[in-house]
Formats: C-alpha cells, sequence, structure tokens
C-alpha cells in the first residue's frame, strides 16, 4: 500500500529525513514511533504529496506521490499535524465539504457525512462553528474528515493527542475496525496505545529508521530485554551466585531491612526465574518476593532513540 | 468542474463569513452613494453632455475606494490558507493546483460583482424615481458594467498573484495596492511629458491609451464596446492567472 525507497528530506542543510526505506502492506496498522523532530511528520508529509522529497521516492497504492500525485491522493486519508481547519465553517458544513472535494458521490454525500460525524461521535457539535470547539473536538473534526470519503488509506500524525480518555478508547477502537479493510499509518507518542492497536511498529530516530518490526519482537529482542527481582534474606555471597546463572547481565543490590533486594538484568529472551527461585530454595534464602518484570516497549523506545548514534 | 464548483463556493462562503467583508460592503456602498449625489447635483445644476454613469465613476468617491478595495479583496486568498495550516488540507486532497487558484480568483470575483450590484441598483432606482431616462441609457450602464467586470477581472489576477508571492496579509496588500495603483494611474504619465516634445511623445500617449483604465472607462460609460480593452484585460488576467499557477506551485520547491 505504502512503499518508501531512499526517501530523503532536507531542510537548507539540515537533514530531517536520511535515505528511508520501508513498505507498508494492504491491511497492516502500522505505528510510526520517534522522539520529537525525529522526522515523522515530514516523512508523512512526504507521503501524501505536501513536501516533495530531497531525494527518494515514495508510492500509494501504486502511484507516485509525486508523479501521479492526485491518483495517489484519492486512495488517502490524511490527518495533518496540529489539525488544520477553516474555523469559519459549521461542522458538518465542513465535512461536507471535504466529502465533496475527495470526490464522493453527489447523491452519496450526506450518507458518508452522517457516519463520519457518528463515528467520531460528532453529533452534539454538528452545527457548531469549528472556531468554537474545544481542541479535542476540532481533532475529532478533522479525524472525520480524514475518513469521510472511506479512503484505503490512512495516514494520522497524532491522532488522539488532545483527547479525553474516553475519546482516546473509542478513536482506538475505531482506528482497530477500521482497519479491518484499511491501512493504517499512525504516529504517536503514546506507546501503550501502540501496543494495543498496531500490527508492526516503525522506529525513527534523527532521520532514520533504527526498527521495523512487531511490538513483540522488539521486546523480545530488546538488549535488556527483562529483569528479575528477587527479595530475600540472604548474604553477599548471593549477588555472584545469582551473577553466575547463564542470561544474567549484571546484578544490583539494595538492603531493606533484614531482606535484600536483587535486580538481575536479562538477556533477550532469557527467563532464569525458576533457576533463581530453586537456587534460593537450595540456599535457604527465604524469599519475600520473586517478580519477573518484562522489558515495556517504552524500554525499548529509549534504548532504540536515547543515543547519537 | 465540480471540485471547483465546490472550491469557490468555499472561498465565496468565506468572504461572507468575516465581518470585515461587510464593513467593506457597507463602506463601498455608502461612498459610491455619495459619488451618485455629487453626480446627480452636478448634473441638475450644470447640464452636462455626460450620463450620470460617467459622472459616478469618475469622482473621487468612487477611484479611490475601488482602488483600496482590489487588496483587500484578494491579500488573504493565499496568505490565510498558508497562516492556518489549510493549504495542508487542501493540498493533499485530490485538488489540482490550478482548480485552487482558479477558485481563490473566482471567489474574490463573486464577491466583486456582489459589492456593485447596489452601485447599479442606485441607477436604476433614479431612473425609477425620476423618470428621467436622459440621465443615463443602457449603452453607458452595460459598457460601464462590462469594463467594471473586466478591470475587476485582471486587478483580482494581479491581487492574487500577490498573495501567492507573501505569505503574509499585509505584504500581500501592499504588493496588489502598488501594482493597482501603478496601473490606474499609468494614464497620467504622458502628463510629465506634455510640452517636450510632442511628436516623440505620441506613441507613448498612444500606448498608454490603449492600456489606461482611465481611458477606457470614459469609452465605456458612453457605452461604447472598444474589443481592445477587452481583449487587453482578458490576455493580462490569463496571464496573471497562469503566473500565480507557477508560484503556487513553486511552494513545494521552497522550503
Ligand atoms: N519547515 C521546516 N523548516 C526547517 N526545519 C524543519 C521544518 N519542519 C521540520 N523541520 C525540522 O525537521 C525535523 C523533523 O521534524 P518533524 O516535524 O518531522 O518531527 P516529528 O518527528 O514529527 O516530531 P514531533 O514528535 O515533535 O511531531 C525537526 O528537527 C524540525 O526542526
Ligand atoms: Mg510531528
Amino acid at each position: 500500500m505504502i512503499s518508501v525507497k531512499n526517501l530523503s528530506k532536507k531542510y537548507g542543510s539540515f537533514t530531517a529525513v536520511n535515505d528511508i526505506s520501508f513498505e507498508v502492506e494492504k491491511g497492516e496498522i502500522v505505528g510510526f514511533l520517534g522522539p520529537n523532530g525525529a522526522g515523522k511528520s515530514t516523512t508523512m508529509k512526504m507521503l501524501t504529496g505536501y513536501l516533495p522529497p530531497t531525494s527518494g521516492a515514495a508510492s500509494i497504492a501504486g502511484f507516485d506521490v509525486f508523479e501521479k500525485s492526485i491518483e495517489a491522493r484519492r486512495h488517502l486519508g490524511y490527518l495533518p499535524e496540529n489539525t488544520p481547519l477553516y474555523l469559519d465553517m459549521r461542522v458538518n458544513e465542513y465535512l461536507r465539504y471535504r466529502a465533496h472535494l475527495k470526490g464522493v458521490a453527489r447523491g452519496k454525500v450526506s450518507e458518508a457525512v452522517g457516519e463520519a460525524i457518528e463515528l467520531c461521535s460528532l453529533r452534539d457539535v454538528e452545527k457548531k462553528m469549528i472556531g468554537a470547539l474545544s481542541k479535542g473536538y476540532r481533532q475529532r473534526v478533522g479525524l472525520a474528515d480524514a475518513l469521510v470519503h472511506d479512503p484505503d488509506l490512512l495516514i494520522l500524525d497524532e491522532p488522539t493527542i488532545g483527547l479525553d480518555p474516553n475519546q482516546i478508547r473509542s478513536v482506538r477502537e475505531l482506528i482497530k475496525n477500521l482497519a479491518q479493510r484499511r491501512t493504517v499509518l499512525i504516529s504517536t507518542h503514546i506507546l501503550p496505545e501502540v501496543e494495543i492497536m498496531c500490527s508492526r511498529v516503525i522506529v525513527i530516530h534523527k532521520g532514520k529508521i533504527r526498527a521495523s518490526d512487531t511490538a513483540e519482537n522488539l521486546l523480545k529482542n530488546h538488549r535488556a530485554a527483562g529483569q528479575l527481582r528477587i527479595e530475600a534474606k540472604a548474604g553477599p555471597e548471593a549477588r555472584e551466585e545469582f551473577g553466575r546463572m547463564a542470561g544474567v547481565k549484571d546484578v544490583q543490590v539494595e538492603q531493606d531491612g533484614e531482606f535484600t533486594t536483587f535486580t538481575l538484568r536479562l538477556d533477550a529472551n532469557a527467563d532464569v526465574s525458576e533457576e533463581a527461585f530453586r537456587l534460593a530454595a537450595d540456599r535457604k534464602w527465604n524469599v519475600r518476593e520473586l517478580v519477573r518484570k518484562r522489558a515495556t516497549l517504552e524500554d525499548v523506545f529509549v534504548e532504540l532513540t536515547h543515543s547519537d548514534i | 468542474m465540480r471540485t471547483l464548483f465546490h472550491l469557490t463556493a468555499r472561498e465565496v462562503k468565506s468572504f461572507f463569513y468575516s465581518p470585515i467583508a461587510y464593513v467593506m460592503l457597507v463602506i463601498f456602498l455608502a461612498l459610491n452613494g455619495v459619488a451618485f449625489y455629487y453626480a446627480v447635483q452636478t448634473l441638475t445644476k450644470i447640464p452636462a453632455d455626460e450620463s450620470v454613469v460617467f459622472v459616478t465613476f469618475f469622482s473621487p468617491f468612487f477611484v479611490w475606494p475601488f482602488i483600496l478595495i482590489m487588496p483587500l479583496l484578494t491579500m488573504r486568498v493565499f496568505a490565510d490558507e498558508f497562516r492556518m495550516g489549510t493549504i495542508e488540507s487542501l493540498t493533499t486532497a485530490p485538488v489540482k493546483d490550478w482548480q485552487v487558484v482558479m477558485a481563490k480568483f473566482f471567489g474574490a470575483l463573486v464577491f466583486y460583482i456582489v459589492l456593485f450590484i447596489p452601485t447599479y441598483c442606485y441607477f436604476f432606482f433614479y431612473k425609477w424615481f425620476t423618470g428621467i431616462p436622459a440621465a443615463f441609457a443602457a449603452g453607458p450602464y452595460w459598457g460601464s458594467a462590462l469594463l467594471l467586470l473586466l478591470a475587476g477581472m485582471f486587478f483580482i489576477s494581479m491581487g492574487c498573484l500577490a498573495s501567492a508571492l507573501n505569505r503574509e496579509q499585509i505584504n500581500a496588500a501592499a504588493m496588489s495596492l502598488v501594482m493597482t495603483v501603478l496601473f490606474i494611474f499609468l494614464a497620467a504619465l504622458p502628463d510629465f511629458f506634455v510640452g517636450k516634445n510632442e511628436e516623440e511623445t505620441k506613441w507613448l500617449t498612444h500606448f498608454i491609451g490603449y492600456i489606461s483604465f482611465f481611458e477606457h472607462l470614459p469609452t465605456f460609460c458612453r457605452g461604447i464596446i472598444d474589443t481592445r480593452p477587452i481583449v487587453f484585460y482578458l490576455s493580462l488576467t490569463a496571464l496573471f492567472l497562469f503566473i500565480t499557477h507557477h508560484v503556487f506551485q513553486a511552494r513545494k520547491w521552497k522550503s
């Protein structure tokens, strides 16, 4: 659905997107992650044909976004960053206008707009001026606009920003439901959201793709894939013994009354919890707590993007 | 065609959604009223050969508002889209750049025509109330309307270009005002050369006569439809819209 080849974008001498390539297949929901200024919005702007790439090419549904821009745009529903809207129009008026622009058949416009209004829970404000709406409602209008012509591909730049928790949840549901027939590329800073919604994650940092995989695989291959925390009555010798187990990278020790807390950092895929439990039992270290903490997407994200590599 | 229609409709609406448009409308209408009033006054005191249409449109109460209104009509057409960021949603919809440019042009043109409707009603009501048909005939009435339409198209296309060239409204307004004033007062140019050498400046006078609004206005206000200004305004409008289209497309290569 999306094909990006060696795409670069320079603003003056500053390279915002540096020679990235990726594919998105039909039906995928891809989360586009990266710290502020990573180049997410810039990439999306190039995909939607708004910004010309400095070099490289991208296509949507087989149409080059620059050479066959109009055809590519017909397949696209785009929610730009900051949700630009005409503040002097009413919600339903704006959506009707957009539906017409996007080529919804004349007789279908009312139906399409009604559906978008329903999907984004805009019924209460459909007759209001957009300029009089709160940020969250404007965000929903932007989303309704992206959906109104029932596009094959949705490119959403931070769609849940500014929404209340109920709305975030319903937008998530909405996007998941939409994805049964469509492809979605979504950028966000809310990582749990990505784990819930996305079938794949692309992490971009300083204009380069750092990872592109399912959230599951990213977690599995994460360098510090997990931790094991053991609180036990044990002497200092326990530290060395825990450290000798295969898959343990290092052990941190913290005294807490008569108990000691051992934090074991583990290699990818290593699970030493049973072994550690048996060891403690053998040595008669009374264990108060044994917790396996799995790496979160946040850990992966930090790992991939904190450095200056 | 349908896209162009909806784009234009949105442009026209955006005029009528802004309070400034109504202020413009009222002031323009009032000043035209003053111009018309003086025209009637003048004609009752000193009977002249000229029609009330002619005298009205030569009043400073018409000419100055006419010049000043042009930048106001067009300054925001592109600048606003860039300022609000809506250019991004607009140009990522399946809409061609030339459609956007034409919609901006037609939108401003429709508002321009609306500006003149009350003035043309004045003339009509005058005839109605006074029963003096001699004040103007159909010729000046429609002749002047045609010229104002053509000249309006030309000035609006110039304003659209200024708006496409400037991200700031105020700069767009300044640029189109300068272009409009320069163009309108070209007619005064030969006066600077008068007395120097009539033979030498003859071609200039001739040329300016061909392009000057103040040479065309009397002609058309007398009900004479000259095809040369028609061709002149239409082709320049097309030229300016063509350049505007290119400038608008070039936005993609800037940043
Ligand atoms: N118009 C512009 N001119 C110059 N530099 C720009 C422009 N737009 C973006 N940049 C720079 O390009 C880089 C990437 O910006 P981009 O907006 O793509 O980041 P992002 O990943 O969307 O970040 P965020 O999470 O903050 O939205 C940033 O360093 C930004 O400063
Ligand atoms: Mg961004």
